[in-house]
C-alpha cells in the first residue's frame, strides 16, 4: 500500500515539477528587463542568484522579521534533510553521523521559524491581509512535519532500524506496510504521509518558487541590451 | 477646479494602516472607439469578453516568460506591502504590490491552475467578471510601473510586468485608457505625444536660438531635421513646449554647441518617450521606436543621443536594440543609444567643456532618481553608473549638493506618482497621494539642507511635479532637469571642442 503511495507521491512530485520548470523554461523572455544595478555578465548574475538564494538578499533589504524568519526556516530544514540521509542510504554517509546532535536542534528550529512565520501572519495587519487559506495550510502542513519529526526523536520512538530495513526493501513489495508495533510507529506513517500530501501539492502551488526563482527574468538576466542583441524566437517573426 | 485631498507630510514616512478600497472610485477615462480603433484595438468591450479575456491571458503566458513565473511563485510573504508609494499614499490594500498582481493571479489559478480549477475558495480562484474586471481596470491604472515592489521581491516579482499584461489584456477586448492610447496615435500620426507639427517645432527651436543668443551673446544652434549631423537628438517633446523642460533642451544644444559637435533633431522622430510600454503593446513600442531608427538611416547620422526621460530611456536602453537593432550602422565607438547625460559626461571627463559653478550659487540641489532610469537601465560602462553619471554631472554644475535619505535614492527611489501612463487630470488625486513618500523626503532637505532645488531627468517627474508640489506648499521652479544647472553653468567660447 505505502509503496503505491511512494511510487504515486514520486511520480507527481517529479513529473510536476519538471513540467513546471519545463513551462518556464521554454516561455520566452522577450525583453531585457533585469532590475538594474544589474550584473553586467553571466558570471555576475551566477552570484547574484547565489546571494538571492543563500543569503535571501533581496529580502534582508525589505523586510528583516520575513528574512530572519525565513531564512531561519530553510536553512534548518536544508540541515534536517541532509541529516535524513541516514534513513535512506545503505551504508549510511560517513558525514551524516556527526550531523545528529545538529540535525535535531536544526529541527527545533525549523519549527520554531515556522511558528514564528505563522503568527508573523496573523498578526500583521497587511499581510494577514494577503493570506488565502492555503497559505495557512501549507504551513500548518510544514509545521505537521516538523511537529511529527520531532515526537519521533524526544518522545514517541518509532523502531526506526526496523523501519529503515523495511524502507529500503519496500520498493520490490506492492503491499509492503511499515511496521505499526507502537505509538512511534503510527506517528512515523502520518510523518510520511504529510511529506506525501506536500510532495503533491508542491508542483500546483507556491512552493514552485523553488525552481521559479532560477526562472526570474529581474534577477537572471544579464545588463548588456546595447552590447548584445536579444530577442525571442516569436519577435523575430516581428522583424 | 475640484478639491483635492493632499495628505498631511510627516517628519518621516510612515507605513499607513490599511483602507480596502480607498481608492476604488478612482479609474481613469475609458479609450473611445475613435482613439482605440486606429490602434488596432476593438471600439468597444467586444461581446464574449469574458472569454477573450482569459484567452489573451493564456497567450501572453506563452509569450512573456515573467508573466508566467510571477503569477505562480508568489509565496505572500508581505515584503513588498509598505513599498508602493501608491499604497503609503493612499493606504488602499490593493495597491499593495502583491494584492495589485493577486487580482490578475486570482483569475490565473481559476482558469489555468488545478487548484484554482476544483478547489477556489481554498486558493482564492475567482471568475473574470464584471466586478473583477472594474478591479482591473481601476489599481492596474493605479500602478505606475516604477519596479520598486521588484527590488524589494526575495524572487525580484515585478509589478510592472503583470499591469502590463493586463492593460494589454484590457486592450485586447476594448477596454482601453483614453489617454496612452490616444497619446499612441498622435506619435503615429505626427511623429510625437503633443502632436506638435512641424511647422511648430521648427518656430520652437528657432526662438530657442534667440532666446541663447539674446542671453549669452553665442549663436547657438538648435538644427530640425539636419542630413549628415553627427548626432541625432531624440528628446522627450515635453522637451520643446514644456517647463521647465525646456531649460535643459538649451542645456544640451549648449553642450553640443562647446563641444562642436554637429546634431539635429529630427521632426518625423520628435519624440523619446514610447507609451507603447505602459499598455505592454510589445507591437507599439516596436512601431513607435521604429521611427527613430529610420530617421538615423536616413539622416545618416553617427550617433544616438536620447534628451532627459526616465521611461524613454528605458526604452531606448534596454528595448532599442532588440526592437529594432542592430544599430551597425553608427560609429561603434560609442554606445548605441547613448543617453545624455553619458554624452555630457563623457565631454567633461575629455576636457571639453568648461562649467562654472558658481553660476548656481543661488541653489541648494538635490537629485531625485526617475525609476525608470535607476531600476531598468545603466549609464556608463558600470553597474550603477545610472546614479553616478547625473550626479557627477550636477557636483560639476553647482557648488552645493546633498542627497536625500538613503532609504528614497538609488534604486530605491520613490516615483513621483505619474509615471507609465497615469500623469493625466482625472488622476490628479492618485498623483498627489502618490508623490507623498517623495515630497517626504524632498521636504526633510529643505528643512536641515536649504534645498531648493531638485533636478532630474525625466519629463514625466518634471511634469507631475511642476503640478504637484505646490499642492504641497513646494514652488514648481524647485523642479528642473540636470542639464538645466549644465545649462546655468557652462562657459561658451571658453575652450576649444574636441570631436
Amino acid at each position: 500500500m505505502l509503496t503505491f503511495l511512494a511510487y504515486f507521491v514520486a511520480t507527481v512530485f517529479l513529473v510536476g515539477f519538471l513540467s513546471r520548470i519545463f513551462v518556464y523554461a521554454r516561455s520566452p523572455a522577450p525583453l531585457k528587463i533585469p532590475t538594474t544595478p544589474a550584473p553586467t555578465t553571466r558570471l555576475g548574475v551566477v552570484w547574484r542568484l547565489f546571494t538571492e538564494v543563500v543569503f535571501f538578499n533581496s529580502l534582508f533589504k525589505s523586510d528583516k522579521l520575513a528574512w530572519a524568519g525565513g531564512l531561519a526556516f530553510h536553512a534548518a530544514m536544508a540541515v534536517v534533510l541532509i541529516r535524513h540521509a541516514r534513513y535512506f542510504v545503505d551504508p549510511m554517509p560517513a558525514f551524516v553521523g556527526p550531523l545528529q546532535i545538529i540535525g535535531i536542534v536544526a529541527g527545533v528550529v525549523m519549527a520554531a521559524a515556522l511558528a514564528f512565520l505563522l503568527l508573523r501572519r496573523l498578526v500583521f495587519e497587511r499581510v494577514r491581509h494577503i493570506s488565502s487559506r492555503a497559505d495557512y495550510w501549507i504551513l500548518f502542513l510544514l509545521l505537521g512535519i516538523a511537529l511529527s519529526g520531532l515526537l519521533m526523536d524526544f518522545v514517541l520512538r518509532p523502531n526506526i532500524v526496523a523501519i529503515k530495513t523495511q524502507l529500503l526493501t519496500m520498493w520490490s513489495s506492492v503491499t509492503g506496510l511499515p511496521p505499526l508495533n507502537s505509538a512511534g510507529d503510527v506517528m512515523f506513517l502520518l510523518h510520511l504521509l504529510l511529506v506525501g500530501a506536500l510532495l503533491v501539492i508542491f508542483p500546483f502551488s507556491k512552493l514552485m518558487h523553488a525552481g521559479g526563482l532560477f526562472f526570474s527574468p529581474t534577477r537572471n538576466q544579464v545588463d548588456n541590451p546595447r552590447e548584445k542583441r536579444h530577442v525571442a524566437p516569436w519577435a523575430k517573426a516581428l522583424d | 477646479m475640484a478639491e483635492y485631498h493632499v495628505p498631511p507630510v510627516a517628519d518621516d514616512i510612515k507605513t499607513p494602516a490599511l483602507q480596502d478600497g480607498s481608492m476604488a472610485h478612482l479609474a481613469p477615462y475609458p479609450g473611445m472607439a475613435k482613439h482605440m480603433e486606429p490602434m488596432g484595438f476593438p471600439g468597444e468591450r467586444v461581446e464574449n469578453w469574458q472569454q477573450k479575456g482569459v484567452e489573451k491571458l493564456g497567450e501572453l503566458l506563452k509569450k512573456y516568460r515573467s508573466l508566467q513565473v510571477y503569477l505562480d511563485i508568489c509565496v505572500k510573504c508581505g515584503a513588498c506591502t509598505d513599498k508602493c508609494h501608491y499604497y503609503l499614499g493612499t493606504q488602499d490594500a490593493n495597491n499593495m504590490p502583491v494584492q495589485r498582481a493577486e487580482l490578475m493571479r486570482s483569475v490565473y489559478r481559476r482558469y489555468f491552475t488545478p487548484a484554482g480549477k476544483m478547489f477556489p475558495g481554498l486558493v482564492n480562484a475567482v471568475d473574470f467578471d464584471e466586478e473583477t474586471l472594474q478591479k482591473w481596470f481601476t489599481y492596474f491604472h493605479q500602478c505606475s510601473q516604477c519596479r520598486r515592489c521588484s527590488v524589494f521581491c526575495p524572487f525580484g516579482i515585478d509589478t510592472a510586468e503583470i499591469t502590463m499584461a493586463a492593460r494589454e489584456i484590457m486592450n485586447a477586448i476594448g477596454v482601453g485608457h483614453k489617454y496612452s492610447v490616444e497619446i499612441i496615435g498622435k506619435v503615429h500620426q505626427l511623429g510625437n505625444n503633443l502632436g506638435i507639427p512641424k511647422p511648430a517645432l521648427k518656430g520652437t527651436l528657432e526662438f530657442l536660438e534667440e532666446e541663447i543668443l539674446d542671453s549669452t551673446g553665442h549663436n547657438v544652434r538648435l538644427p530640425l531635421d539636419q542630413p549628415g549631423a553627427d548626432v541625432l537628438l531624440v528628446a522627450p517633446s515635453a522637451d520643446f513646449f514644456s517647463e521647465p523642460h525646456i531649460q535643459s533642451l538649451m542645456g544640451y544644444a549648449k553642450v553640443f554647441h562647446q563641444a562642436g559637435i554637429s546634431f539635429t533633431i529630427s521632426s518625423y522622430a520628435s519624440e523619446a518617450a514610447n507609451f507603447g510600454m505602459f499598455i505592454g503593446s510589445y507591437d507599439h513600442q516596436k512601431k513607435i521606436a521604429k521611427r527613430v531608427v529610420e530617421q538615423a538611416r536616413d539622416l545618416k547620422v553617427k550617433r544616438l543621443v536620447v534628451g532627459e526621460c526616465g521611461h524613454a530611456w528605458r526604452v531606448a536602453y534596454s528595448f532599442w536594440n532588440t526592437l529594432n537593432g542592430p544599430f551597425d550602422f553608427l560609429d561603434p565607438r560609442y554606445p548605441a543609444p547613448q543617453h545624455i547625460c553619458e554624452f555630457t559626461h563623457d565631454l567633461l571627463q575629455r576636457g571639453a567643456l568648461s562649467l562654472d559653478k558658481e553660476a548656481n550659487d543661488n541653489y541648494r540641489v538635490t537629485f531625485h532618481d526617475s525609476c525608470n532610469v535607476a531600476r531598468a537601465t545603466r549609464m556608463g560602462p558600470k553597474a550603477g553608473g545610472q546614479f553616478e553619471i547625473p550626479r557627477d554631472l550636477i557636483r560639476a554644475s553647482c557648488n552645493h549638493f546633498v542627497d536625500m535619505d538613503e532609504d528614497t535614492i538609488h534604486e530605491k527611489t520613490f516615483c513621483c506618482g505619474g509615471g507609465g501612463g497615469l500623469l493625466t487630470d482625472e488622476l490628479m488625486d492618485l498623483r498627489i497621494r502618490g508623490a507623498l513618500p517623495r515630497v517626504t523626503a524632498l521636504k526633510r532637505v529643505m528643512e536641515s539642507d536649504k534645498v531648493n532645488f531638485m533636478a532630474l531627468i525625466c519629463a514625466i517627474c518634471k511634469a507631475q511635479f511642476s503640478k504637484v508640489l505646490p499642492m504641497y506648499g513646494i514652488p514648481m521652479d524647485v523642479v528642473g532637469g540636470v542639464h538645466q544647472l549644465v545649462s546655468n553653468a557652462i562657459q561658451l567660447g571658453a575652450k576649444k571642442g574636441v570631436v
